[in-house]
């Protein structure tokens, strides 16, 4: 049913289709909302067979998702920012073991300096962890993704984040078609575990693997990875006749048949980037768009054919690989080998700062000129910047940085409003 | 693609007002896109929230920058920030105050842009009396509809039916009708006027 809606409550009416028998949720900003939402649904008792469970840390909704997947129970968790990295070491565990356990990533930034705001570094910095990752431009795509995504982690028996933008998708209101549950039923078929705890059958699973064994492991990971590549587009194309729409799949182009310039992106900030690509091909800029959506497995191929015909991209990401420059970019770069294309990668957003068309205009307008440098971060006050590194040269003593370049800026504290 | 930004204080319902103005807007069929300025919520700090309303898909992310309108919860706010920043120059302005655009000394500031398109509405009073709160936001609604014409008033009471119900949501459509009816009656004066 089409519906005006906060996407959070969206995403957990979507979940809710998916009929999971276990959730398991600590909130944390800004993913509250939609564990607040399930857990009002599983109270209502709209949904059963479900338990919510209350627990006491992220690291504890991790591990109670894992015992429930491992018991045969499709399961269910949420989290963000510093709430991924306290359940880092179960995340490894759910990967490792291959429980198909399906998680909301609400992305927003890590702290240090504490912000509350969405940026990509959340579930980036869960790259290597075996999780598939697959990041929502609208809310429309969020709802979509998480029913794509049950169905995608249980048939490989690998768990999958569903990244949405923290704040910017979570916390909108806009038009969403909710589907019907004879759709999704029609879609996701009852959970058949691979492997499972039965205490008729009994089996352990988590053995410890030694050095005769831990890369066929491994390696299996990444063949099941590599197994969903071919997976995701197919799973795409089931939606659209179900569902009847475009939703998923590895990576959407807009737009590029003709550019000679492409911008590729993750998630919500495609929907600004793309407004700002209609204005300047209005102007006559050859200019497309190439939007990311599977992140984990990354789509090597695919990129590299929707950029073969371009002469430049600009990768523009929320993230930063400290100390060598884009993370995204590093992917995007390793998909054009040899191709002799010149990339350029944008820092943007970090912290939840705004990317706004003004800003778009002129970076893209200088990716096409080539005069932009290799790494260019996107509206960074460089006054702040250099008077802080002044500072430091002058005074042994310089203090904290973060409260520094707030005194600087005139903020007593984190802006609200 | 008509664009509104509501400015107002945690408690009084800032966010809420956006998310039923773009209730309102799809029930009309169009668009619309709400959201808050992303922060933590506290009583009594400036809470800023943005609506867009169109007829195609609304893809655009960034926050409202140049608002068609501007929607003002707490007129204490105007000595504290910047509320009119980047108002297009026909764009419409409503202030929760019962007193006018002039005694507010605001006068300055609608020189020179369509002064029919300001107004005042004593939305803190409309909330005291139909629901028994001193929450301003669904009567600014109401005569946004009345001052802008976006909107309808028939969708903001359906905007109100979504969000509400019983006494709440009855108090509610009656506050929305008073102050869409005061809206339009100060616009007549003021066309009056003008006259």
């Amino acid at each position: 049913m089409l519906k005006q809606t906060e996407g959070s409550k969206a995403v957990a009416e979507a979940i809710a289709l998916c009929r999971p028998e276990v959730i398991c949720a600590y909130p944390i900003s800004p993913q509250t909302h939609i564990v607040e939402a399930l857990g009002e649904i599983v109270k209502s008792g709209e949904l059963t067979p479900c338990e919510f469970i209350n627990v006491e840390s992220e690291f504890a909704a991790m591990s109670v998702a894992i015992g429930a997947s491992a018991a045969g129970a499709r399961a269910y968790t949420a989290t963000a920012s510093q709430g991924l990295l306290f359940m880092a070491e179960a995340v490894y565990n759910a990967s490792g073991l291959g429980l198909p356990i399906v998680m909301t990533v609400a992305n927003r930034a890590i702290g240090a300096p504490i912000n509350i705001w969405n940026d990509h570094s959340d579930s980036l910095s869960q790259r290597d962890s075996g999780w598939m990752q697959l990041f929502a431009e609208t809310n429309q795509e969020a709802v979509d993704l998480h029913i794509q995504a049950f169905r995608l982690a249980e048939e490989l028996s690998m768990p999958i984040m569903v990244c949405m933008d923290g704040f910017i998708l979570t916390h909108a209101f806009e038009r969403v078609d909710i589907p019907s549950q004879a759709q999704v039923d029609a879609y996701l078929p009852p959970f058949e575990p691979r492997q499972v705890l039965d205490p008729a059958e009994p089996v352990s699973i988590g053995a410890m693997v030694g050095p005769e064994a831990f890369m066929e492991v491994r390696y299996l990971a990444h063949a099941k990875q590599m197994q969903a590549i071919e997976r995701i587009p197919q799973l795409a194309s089931e939606f659209r006749e179900i569902f009847g729409r475009d939703s998923g799949g590895l990576i959407r182009t807009y737009c590029t048949e003709d550019a000679d310039t492409i911008i590729i992106a993750m998630g919500s900030v495609l929907g600004t980037i793309k407004d700002t690509v209609d204005e300047m091909r209005a102007q006559g800029h050859k200019i497309g768009v190439l939007g990311i959506i599977s992140y984990r497995p990354f789509p090597l191929e695919q990129v590299k054919a929707a950029l073969l015909n371009c002469r430049r991209f600009v990768v523009l990401e929320k993230s930063l690989a400290v100390g060598m420059g884009g993370i995204v970019a590093t992917d995007v770069r390793m998909a054009v080998t040899g191709t002799g294309l010149k990339g350029f990668t944008a820092i943007a957003g970090l912290g939840g700062r705004p990317i706004t068309k003004a800003s778009l205009h002129k970076l893209f307008r200088e990716a096409k000129a080539e005069t932009l440098p290799p790494v260019t971060f996107l509206d960074l006050d460089w006054d702040a910047v250099n008077k802080q590194l002044a500072r430091e040269k002058q005074t042994r003593r310089s203090g904290p940085v973060a409260e520094n370049i707030l005194h600087d800026k005139g903020i007593v504290s984190a802006k609200f409003g | 693609m008509f664009q509104i930004r509501v400015h107002g204080r945690g408690g009084q319902g800032v966010v809420t007002a956006t998310e039923m103005l773009s209730v309102a807007a799809f029930e009309e069929g169009r668009h619309a896109q709400a959201f808050p300025s992303f922060g933590s919520e506290r009583t009594g700090a400036p809470v800023v929230a943005f609506c867009r309303i169109s007829d195609k898909e609304i893809r655009l992310r960034e926050p409202i920058m140049e608002p068609d309108a501007i929607i003002i919860q707490d007129p204490t706010l105007l000595h504290q920030i910047d509320v009119f920043a980047g108002l297009k120059p026909d764009g419409y302005v409503l202030l929760n105050s019962h007193h006018s655009i002039e005694a507010l000394g605001l006068a300055e500031l609608v020189q020179g842009r369509r002064a029919e398109r300001f107004c005042t509405l004593p939305a803190t009073e409309l909330g005291l009396k139909h629901v028994g709160r001193p929450i301003p936001n669904v009567p600014l609604l109401a005569g946004f509809a009345a001052l802008s014409g976006t909107i309808r008033l028939e969708s903001v009471v359906l905007a109100i039916n979504e969000r509400f119900t019983g006494k709440i949501a009855d108090g509610n459509i009656a506050a929305a009708t008073e102050a869409y009816l005061l809206v339009k009656q100060m616009m007549e004066g003021a066309h009056a006027k003008a006259n």
